[in-house]
């Protein structure tokens, strides 16, 4: 059974992640990976990390993908550029390089026994009496309270920052921008 | 299995809860209220919750200092600690922000600015000054790091229409971030070498253990380096000029004063007291860092044309200087740099206060020929930057000069000849581009220049700032020298 999703969940999140890089429409890109993502949080599930699947799907899945939705089809994409050239001279075979180096230190690590989709018995994901959502809540109210509070602080920031540097002068405030100073430059 | 929730004791944390919650406020009020306030309102309703701030840290102080470390304890789940140490930085960090708003309020209404988000901001920046100095956990100091660096990095860019301003917040943050993630990491390491983030439990470990893991080696430099960009050290310096330079100069004064303050609370909290056990293995880094440091800043200083440049490597070479006093790793050492940040804070306020008077409209005259005859226009202004110069070189009867003294003492105290000389040695490079603006300020100035149209105004929040600097500066060097240095020496650590 845990072998049978394993597999399924594997298969999807690897035709996803393939599908990223081939596709040539960029909607059609994050759509693929909506599905790596959900296949990651069902091989989370299955390692018992109910917790990170449910913040993969809402987070990731959830929030950033639709974030890249919005900007693709907001700011739309540059369909005249030239993929076959690479930025960085000599990008990718660096990046395959680097890609098959880490393959091979994740088969190292692992050894023999892998694609069984057994439960990870390292680490303390779960104990005897508490999910592993449990665990985390635990330690999320006691020993780290106040930290977890200042997150909040931390988010206010964000807001008023952003707020902050977007904001467009008023036209009182571009009237008073002198146009000879080469320092001073008008938002557009 | 019910949950045991930890004990919350808000009045340990009652300082920064102020500032935050006093930061909301004035968001919600410049939200909501439908007719805009004139911004001296901002600034006062800023300098209020800030001085609520002081007082309800000044109430920890009594409680801390007055029995001998049976007041200082740690509080909720451990997460913060309140002793004389975190004390001691949260009243440095809240008088950095009353002198900064005085400053700071002609400045917005020169430039046009929003009033309520820069006060906003700033508060919200010292309240994670504040958590950092009084953090337990190397989580806890990375929150309050993030806090006080992420509002810096938009008060960096706050004069957004200006380029230079907004490049200096682009520059701050994607270094500042670099540095954060480099921070991060050694916590990482730290915690793998030592099975806890909790500074109490890491002295623990490391008081039982002896031995030196490469693991524990690697958060050692990680966590020198990731604090090293925030207190500016060299060679991670870098960023400094151009920063210093392109933000606002109120900006600037504050992120010289609170965010080096900040990043040295947390560097001696951490190696002074958690890794005081491995002190071998760390001094030889900082020895490096405070040597490189105090000779670079003084160097390049020597060939800036710019004040608010040459401030900036100026601020390059105090960090070296205070970094002598960690180097020390003894209780006279701690209170020596403590003493130093508190005699840096006003004289680094107070210097770039005056910057920002001289510059004026668009914040533009920063350069050395602006500042040429200012003796003869404005005598009572180029007499307090003469005083506040003389103090930043060392000179006696000011409070630099006791600062300076007492981080010296204490290397030569833990036989660290080499480094007392260094210092002794730059101390007189240093003093060559101070007395350089002192020479061009009181040198004759241009027929041109005279008759400015433009004049320099002292308003009254920044004449009252820059007088308090100037006081300060003098009189923690002469007549209360002997009470400063003792405030400096009660803000111990607790030793968990």
């Amino acid at each position: 059974m845990d072998w049978a999703v394993f597999v399924v969940a594997g298969i999807a999140t690897l035709v996803g992640a393939l599908g990223v890089v081939t596709c040539r429409n960029p909607v059609h890109s994050a759509l693929m990976l909506v599905m790596t993502l959900f296949g990651i949080a069902v091989l989370f599930v299955e390692q018992d990390a109910h917790f990170l699947a449910a913040v993969q799907v809402i987070v990731y899945a959830g929030a950033v993908v639709v974030l890249f939705l919005f900007v693709i089809m907001l700011l739309g994409v540059e369909t005249n550029e030239d993929l076959h050239k690479d930025p960085l001279r000599g990008q990718r075979p660096a990046a395959i390089a680097l890609g098959l180096l880490m393959l091979l230190e994740v088969l190292l690590l692992v050894r023999s026994n892998w694609v069984t989709g057994a439960p990870s018995t390292a680490g303390a994901a779960r104990s005897a009496d508490q999910t592993n959502v449990e665990v985390l809540s635990r330690s999320l109210f006691t020993r780290y309270l106040l930290p977890f509070e200042a997150t909040s602080v931390l988010l206010l920031i964000a807001v008023v920052g952003a707020v902050v540097l977007a904001r467009r002068p008023t036209r009182a405030e571009l009237a008073d921008i002198n146009e000879d100073d080469p320092d001073l430059v008008t938002a557009e | 299995m019910p949950l045991e929730l930890p004990r919350v004791e808000w009045a340990t944390i009652l300082p920064e809860t102020i500032l935050v919650v006093g930061a909301m406020l004035i968001l919600l009020g410049g939200a909501l209220l439908r007719r805009r306030l004139p911004a001296w309102v901002w600034t006062v309703a800023s300098i209020i919750i800030a001085a609520g701030a002081m007082v309800s840290a000044w109430d920890l102080w009594r409680r801390v200092s007055h029995n001998h470390q049976g007041g200082a304890h740690t509080a909720i789940a451990n997460a913060v600690v309140v002793d004389g140490f975190s004390v001691y930085f949260a009243l440095l960090t809240c008088g950095a922000v009353i002198l900064a708003a005085l400053m700071a309020d002609s400045y917005l209404r020169r430039e046009r600015l929003n009033a309520p988000e820069f006060h906003v901001l700033m508060l919200l920046s010292a309240s994670g000054a504040l958590l950092m100095a009084a953090a337990n956990d190397l989580i806890v100091i990375f929150l309050g790091l993030e806090v006080l660096s992420i509002a810096l990095y938009v008060l960096a860019g706050f004069a957004q229409r200006r380029a230079v301003s907004r490049e200096a917040a682009m520059k701050y943050f994607v270094l500042g971030a670099f540095s954060s993630a480099i921070f991060l990491y050694g916590v990482a390491l730290a915690y793998g070498a030592t099975g806890s983030t909790n500074l109490g439990e890491i002295a623990a470990f490391l008081r039982a253990s002896v031995s030196t893991h490469a693991v524990l080696l690697g958060a050692f430099a990680f966590l020198i380096v990731g604090l090293g960009f925030k207190i500016a050290a060299v060679p991670f310096h870098m960023w400094t000029p151009d920063v210093y330079q392109g933000s606002p100069t109120p900006v600037t004064g504050f992120m010289a004063a609170v965010a080096k303050a900040a990043g040295f609370a947390a560097l001696l909290r951490i190696f002074f007291s958690t890794f005081g056990t491995h002190r071998l293995d760390w001094q030889p880094l900082i020895w490096a860092l405070a040597v490189l440091s105090i000779l670079v800043g003084s160097v390049l200083a020597v060939v800036q044309t710019d004040v608010k440049r040459m401030l900036a490597y100026s601020s390059i070479s105090h960090a070296g200087y205070i970094l002598i006093g960690l180097q020390a790793a003894t209780v006279r050492g701690l209170a020596g740099s403590l003493f130093y940040l508190l005699a840096y804070t006003f004289m680094v306020l107070g210097s770039f206060g005056i910057v920002t008077l001289v510059a004026r409209d668009g914040d533009a005259r920063t350069g050395l020929d602006a500042y040429r005859g200012l003796g003869q226009r404005r005598p009572g202004l180029a007499l307090v930057f003469t005083v506040l110069l003389l103090a930043q070189a060392g000179v006696p009867l000011t409070s630099g000069f006791l600062a300076k003294f007492y981080v010296i003492s204490a290397a030569v105290e833990a036989h660290s000849y080499a480094l007392a000389i260094i210092a002794m040695l730059a101390a007189v490079i240093a003093a060559f581009f101070y007395l350089r603006v002192i020479v061009v300020m009181y040198m004759a100035g241009d027929e041109a220049d005279t008759a400015d149209a433009d004049p320099i105004r002292v308003p009254f929040g920044a004449g009252l700032s820059l007088a308090v600097s100037v006081v300060a500066t003098v009189i923690i060097g002469t007549i209360l020298a002997g009470p400063a240095f003792d405030f400096a020496r009660h803000a111990s650590i607790l030793r968990l």
